[in-house]
């Protein structure tokens, strides 16, 4: 840069800068347009295609086999139930009390090494998970399983409630464990009546969200609970899933089966989205961005 | 969330728990919480065990081999691992830009009011999962990028290139590269914001006293300091687009072929177990499997390692609560 620059400003030279200084804005704002514009095209073409799909059959019957128009997933709206079900009873315990071991009880050295763990274990991809728990429950019962599939659901559950149940947890203030001390309550109950209690409905927040991320899991449950054209009766045999369903559906080469595929798309969406709404309603006011 | 490191240690541990239950309320906890270390060592040891067969077999040279031929029971990583890669890179080069934009829009430009509405959206397309992300791309983003994108850029000049020679059948490397970025988008983008957030006012303010525009204080001010940040940002979006499975296998052609064309189909480490596990009929074929399924885990464990050490010095909190 030359001195004639700095000393006297070049008009053209100004005025360059401003526009691109506008241009660059705008620019940026376009990016941001481009980046949001997917969830209104997923969303739109969810709609379209699977509204019409969707009607009163879907909730109630079963697959048609291959070259019968009409059925439904009913067994798949279940199943995934099912296995959110069984995912939630492994994830929620043992990832709130590592939450409130990291929040409550653990040193500053170990804590960095377990949320690091947490971190690593959280991105472990899915499909991983789903080959981990094929060789250790599939192979060794011989059978594809719901108990299998709810499993590899609820493990992955683990590190998303852990790091949420701590992050709320560390917000309880310290004085309300002190008055807890000081009145001679056992220190268990200190962390359970007084610490989880007063943080309740952020755990509760975080298990719903941690819920609807392993809704969608497909990669985990494909050779695990591998999916079922009938009813489950025993949690020991193959369970149907919508996001498996879905998938089958979705790579198959029949119409038919592609409107079902959007329609059970559609579903799975609205308990996502749904599952999120709830968060935001029981958070309203809580969460400060 | 820098609060949690100012906070001195709970006072629950200042001293020794009295009676038996607080003492085996605390090893439950400490269990849960290790049981973390012991599914990551889990998850290796099972993959190593499974992929035990082929490693005795093929030895190192299962890397880079790229004949799969499950007929003749031969088995090499190569074309899974380059369709990973160049999907990736796909992914990256498209995340990253938009992603780092948009988080500048969000806190350097947008309107106040604006801003929560368009995080929430961004929030939103994180939810959708990836299964719905392939359905949409067979149905619609496939068609379209086959009769007007892909025929638009063969066209051009770029159509010289052999990056986009070849026939154009919709699915390929670059279709998969798409969806994955469009799924990596929120993650690149939200750690992005919370790095730009975390860039002091006061570099912005002096940069505006020295009489810079808008975009100069963001160029000199606030991208320079977040500069190292944003490299984190892009490797944890890296972590997540390597272990993409189900859009990918959707979109991506499923053929382990190694080719210079994006618009040939390829393969991943992930689709390739996504697809062919379940049909799997020899042992030495699923202890293959197993094997590309541990070099997928290695590769993203050292990603996502990396990305978490790098993101940590700078934030303080890591990236835990950034779905």
């Amino acid at each position: 840069m030359t001195s004639t620059h700095t000393l006297e400003p070049n008009p053209a030279y100004q005025a360059w800068r401003r526009w691109k200084s506008r241009g660059m804005s705008l620019l940026l704002g376009l990016c941001a347009v481009a980046v949001i514009s997917p969830l209104f095209l997923v969303l739109y073409f969810l709609i379209r295609e699977g509204a019409s799909a969707l009607d009163w059959n879907f909730f109630t019957q079963l697959p048609k086999p291959t070259g019968e128009t009409g059925g439904g997933m009913a067994n798949a709206i279940v199943g995934t139930l099912m296995l959110l079900g069984m995912a939630a009873l492994i994830g929620v315990p043992v990832g709130v009390m590592g939450g409130i071991y990291l929040s409550e009880y653990g040193t500053e050295r170990v804590n960095y090494w377990i949320r690091f763990a947490a971190d690593v274990l959280n991105g472990i991809p899915s499909i991983v998970w789903g080959m981990v728990i094929w060789a250790l429950l599939v192979v060794p019962f011989k059978t594809f399983s719901a108990y299998a599939g709810g499993v590899a659901l609820g493990l992955m559950m683990i590190p998303l409630v852990m790091r949420t149940t701590e992050e709320v947890l560390v917000l309880v203030p310290q004085s309300y464990r002190e008055a807890g001390l000081a009145l001679g309550i056992a220190r268990w109950k200190i962390v359970t009546i007084i610490v989880v209690k007063t943080a309740l409905k952020g755990i509760v927040t975080g298990v719903l969200i941690a819920t609807a991320r392993i809704a969608g899991e497909t990669a985990p449950l494909l050779f695990t609970a591998l999916g079922n054209n009938f009813w489950n009766h025993r949690l020991s045999d193959p369970i149907a899933a919508l996001p498996l369903q879905i998938y089958n559906y979705a790579v198959s080469p029949y119409d038919d089966w592609h409107r079902q595929a959007w329609a059970g798309a559609l579903v799975l969406m609205g308990m996502i989205l749904g599952l999120n709404i709830i968060v935001r309603i029981i958070s309203h006011g809580h969460k400060s961005n | 969330m820098n609060e949690s490191a100012a906070i001195p240690a709970s006072p629950l541990l200042l001293a020794a728990p009295r009676r038996w239950p607080d003492r085996a309320f605390r090893w439950v906890a400490l269990g849960a919480a290790l049981l973390i270390v012991a599914l990551i060592i889990l998850v290796g040891w099972q993959l190593s065990r499974g992929a035990h067969l082929a490693i005795a077999k093929f030895g190192p040279g299962f890397l880079a081999s790229a004949k799969w031929d499950p007929v003749t029971d031969e088995y090499g990583a190569w074309p899974f691992i380059f369709g990973t890669l160049v999907s990736s890179l796909i992914a990256l080069l498209i995340a990253v830009p938009l992603g780092v934009a948009t988080a500048l829009f969000l806190t350097e430009m947008a309107p106040v009011k604006m801003r929560q509405p368009v995080i929430m959206v961004i929030e939103m397309l994180a939810a959708v999962p990836s299964v719905i992300f392939g359905l949409w791309g067979i149905f619609v983003l496939i068609p379209w990028l086959r009769d007007h994108l892909f025929q638009w850029i063969a066209h051009s000049w770029l159509g010289y290139l052999p990056l986009f020679k070849g026939p154009i059948y919709g699915v390929s490397m670059l279709a998969g590269g798409i969806i994955v970025a469009i799924m990596i988008l929120p993650i690149v983008t939200s750690v992005s914001r919370e790095i730009l957030r975390s860039v002091p006012n006061l570099q912005r303010e002096a940069a505006y006293a020295l009489g810079a525009t808008h975009w100069e204080v963001i160029r000199i001010a606030v991208l320079n300091y977040a500069r190292r940040g944003i490299f984190g940002a892009a490797v944890l979006g890296l972590g997540r687009a390597l272990g993409e499975t189900m859009a990918v296998t959707m979109l991506i052609g499923n053929r382990p072929e190694v080719s210079a064309s994006l618009f040939a189909p390829g393969y991943t480490l992930a689709s390739v177990i996504a697809n062919e596990f379940s049909e799997a009929n020899s042992d030495l074929y699923i202890s293959s499997l197993f094997e590309l399924g541990l070099v997928l885990l290695a590769v993203t464990f050292l990603v996502n390692a990396a990305a978490q050490l790098m993101l940590r010095t700078l934030t303080g909190s890591g990236t835990g609560k950034v779905s």
